[in-house]
């Protein structure tokens, strides 16, 4: 079998297990935001916050809610990294610069999971399990909540209501993601990942160059526990700088496979549960489509160019094989690049910055559509809606209709709002690009040179407003620059997007529904998931042309 | 005070008491528990699946380590120690860091694009030497036998893998240095060559510490 055959067999496989657990994490998804009992241990919960979860709020409260919980979140992982020298369980490690404690906060509250540390050489087990891996989980609940929230501004009508922020948070984490990250940790230990505390300390080895025998120096660590949540909760940041390359996070080509399935079920069953909250399943599908013709096609486009293995160096070598594992080799490689920047995962188990250059520009361009197909836990079913919002509109426009989506007429506010949405983050990437190759000093940081040093900048930016956190990691990026810019653009690159979303959420809720009639435009319908694949390609395609064409694509042609 | 500002004030104390309480499920509840659970069952797996030769820990099967001579006087890189199999380059960190060829203790790809002309070097020295170091007398390495991991670096640094052509093209070398039969050097490899999971998933690899071990077995038997 040749190795074009086995990728292609490995992403069947991969579609064959997403599609049995489509319905029951679906349904159990819709299942979770709608029950009426409350587990004990969630009771607990609630009566140590002191909250009442029956409470239902409307858009502006739960918004309060959301940036309450996250500010308290940067706050906190920001003093924890700055204490860390005092802190028991540091492995020696010193406290983190505030640069980058700022940086690494912002990184991990906004689910986005940049590193400008090295995760060895830079992170005890405290910050680690206790600071890093905890906003894996809450900032994953805190998007699938807001994206409930959404739905349910979509399914209910002449209320402003919204649910409660901290019923779905703690729900989300207790019920969906804890018994998720326990059993995928499981599985990664079973297979070799690391699960332990020793820290830092000798083991032998097998040759020191002058003799047999002699010891190196391992890093122990709660790899596996941090690994679980990290790709269900489409995270991404690593506990080694390799991240998903090292070893220890990820052992084998089945874990690799299994890691790419854990970051991509979570974001597509969302889509069955949506479709049960608005009450057609359908329109589920519709969206599921959608998500998935753009996933098949990315990933075909990926392994098609990688294993072309166009550049200059990769043709020396006969192989683009720089910065991939042999374990896992292009074809595992290119499945898990595409479906890590189409996510808001950003884990990487082969560097982006040594794929050939179309590659990469996949890469980035995955991430420039907004994190929709599938997208992040939560953020992609928000930001796919977004979308489908702006396609009704289109279409409202070619027949000369008001537009309505789910029931719902979109009327000025909604599409104002709409609009905000998919302004925010073409504008945070494109201006702060801008910024950093205007000024003398960034573009210092750079490690290649012509079209893929402006890439690493534009790769950079991308992947923080669009809370990824991948990265052309030749970029130095721990800088006061880099580490003050992009831990803003990740915090506006979450943050603003959610308002809109609360805020077009509480309109909807509000409205009465509309009537279908026979001028209804079928959104069910494969016409419109044709339609609303084509609009978020021209969108995106449109808005970020230009800088891709200076970068990747001059990369990628030249070559 | 006024109102919004107290609002506000209970609003950011309700939080943290939530992140409070979650941190305690999520950030000490759960590794711990998971932790117990990986050791109690997959005790030699959670610890870095050591191995053993002689009865010594010599490393991790999952981790690839290097096989050179000791630094000569005003050497950078060593060099390769011949008599061993050889393990993929790793061109480590680049200029962001040290180059920490197979240390574990800093992980990392070079993140050079296909165009960067420190790769393009990298790649054709590493060439001419993969081809130099094996063509023994009887058997020349033609260019169009290296295959592109012999002459790349993985993206961990530490890929504990080659490709079974890697393998392959060292044989000869290793007879020869060793003073070993061909045939018994080629069983070694095919012995230790892994297939794809399942027959599809991943790639072909020969664990190079592993074969190594084996090859040290080899040596002591003849």
């Amino acid at each position: 079998m040749g190795p074009v055959l086995a990728g292609v067999l490995q992403l069947l496989a991969l579609i064959g297990a997403l599609a049995l657990c489509y319905i029951p994490l679906g349904n159990y998804m819709a299942k979770v935001y709608t029950s009426d009992k409350h587990w004990r241990v969630e009771k607990w919960i609630y009566k140590g916050i002191g909250a009442n979860p029956d409470t239902e709020m409307r858009w502006p409260a739960y918004l309060r809610g959301v940036l309450a919980f996250s500010a308290v979140g940067v706050l906190f992982l920001y003093l924890l990294q700055r204490i860390q020298g005092s802190l028991p369980g540091s492995l020696g490690f010193k406290a983190i610069d505030p640069d980058q404690a700022f940086n690494t906060a912002a990184s991990f509250v906004t689910n986005t999971n940049w590193q400008s540390y090295y995760g060895e050489q830079a992170m005890g087990h405290v910050v680690q399990t206790a600071g890093l891996a905890v906003q894996n989980f809450v900032s994953a609940a805190v998007g699938i909540a807001v994206a409930v929230a959404l739905v349910r501004g979509f399914a209910r009508s002449r209320t402003g209501e919204l649910g409660n922020f901290w019923s779905d948070l703690v729900r989300g984490t207790i019920r969906i993601l804890v018994p998720g990250a326990v059993i995928a940790a499981v599985v990664l230990v079973a297979c070799g990942a690391i699960q332990n505390f020793s820290g830092i300390h000798e083991v032998g080895q097998f040759f020191n160059g002058h003799s047999m025998g002699g010891s190196q120096q391992w890093n122990g660590g709660a790899v596996a526990s941090q690994e679980a949540i990290k790709e269900l909760g489409t995270n991404g940041g690593g506990y080694f700088n390799a991240n998903s390359a090292h070893p220890f996070e990820n052992p084998t080509p089945f874990t690799n496979l299994f890691e790419i399935f854990l970051l991509l079920v979570i974001p597509f069953a969302l889509t069955r549960t949506f479709g049960i909250l608005v009450g057609s399943v359908k329109q589920g599908y519709a969206i599921l489509a959608t998500m998935a013709t753009i996933w098949l096609g990315f990933t075909a486009l990926m392994m098609w160019t990688e294993f072309a293995h166009h550049g200059p160096a990769f043709q020396i070598a006969g192989g683009a094989m720089e910065g991939k594992e042999t374990r896992f080799g292009v074809g595992g490689s290119s499945i898990f690049a595409v479906a890590t920047t189409l996510t808001s995962t950003g884990a990487v188990d082969s560097f982006h910055s040594s794929f050939t250059g179309l590659g990469g520009g996949i890469t980035m361009l995955s991430m420039m559509l907004g994190e929709i197909a599938p997208g992040g836990t939560g953020s992609g079913l928000y930001g796919i809606l977004i979308m489908a919002i702006i396609a009704v509109f289109i279409a409202g426009l070619m027949v000369g209709r008001t537009p309505e989506y789910l029931g719902k007429k979109i009327g000025t506010r909604e599409i104002k709002l709409a609009a905000c949405y998919i302004l925010i983050t073409p504008a945070l990437v494109l201006i702060f690009t801008a910024f950093a190759m205007a000024l003398p000093t960034p573009a210092n940081s750079m490690t290649n040179s012509g079209a893929h040093g402006f890439g690493e900048i534009l790769y950079a930016y991308t992947s923080a407003a669009n809370n990824n956190g991948s990265a052309f990691a030749g970029l130095n990026a721990d800088t006061q620059w880099f580490n003050s810019t992009l831990g803003l653009a990740m915090l506006l690159g979450r943050f603003l997007p959610m308002v809109f979303v609360l805020a077009l959420a509480g309109s909807l809720a509000e409205q009465k529904p509309v009537p279908v009639t026979a001028g209804t435009l079928r959104t069910e319908k494969p016409l419109f998931t044709g339609l609303l694949v084509g609009a978020i390609l021209i969108i995106t395609g449109l808005t970020y042309f230009p800088a891709l064409a200076l970068g990747p694509l001059a990369e990628g042609l030249a070559s | 005070m006024n109102n919004s500002a107290i609002n506000t004030a209970r609003l950011l104390w309700a939080g943290l008491r939530a992140l409070l309480v979650l941190t305690l499920v999520t950030g000490v509840v759960y590794p711990l528990v998971v932790t117990g659970i990986a050791q109690g069952l997959f005790n030699d797996k959670a610890n870095g699946s050591e191995i053993k030769a002689d009865g010594k820990v010599v490393g991790s099967s999952l981790i690839g380590q290097a096989y050179n001579l000791p630094l000569k006087k005003g050497q950078e890189t060593p060099e390769p120690d011949l008599k061993w199999f050889q393990g993929r380059p790793q061109n480590g960190l680049g200029t962001n860091s040290v180059n920490t060829q197979y240390k574990l203790i800093l992980s990392g790809a070079t993140n050079r694009s296909g165009d960067n002309a420190d790769l393009i070097e990298w790649v054709k020295d590493a060439k001419a030497a993969v081809i130099k170091d094996n063509s023994v007398a009887g058997y020349t390495v033609k260019p169009s036998d290296v295959p592109a991991d012999a002459v790349t670096s993985s993206g961990s640094g530490l890929d504990p893998d080659i490709s079974p052509r890697y393998a392959q093209i060292q044989v000869h070398r290793i007879a020869d240095k060793n003073g070993l039969p061909v045939a018994e050097v080629d069983k070694l490899v095919k012995d230790h060559t892994e297939g794809r999971t399942l027959g599809f998933m991943g790639e072909p690899r020969v664990n190079v510490l592993e074969l190594n071990i084996a090859l040290k077995e080899l040596i002591k038997g003849n």
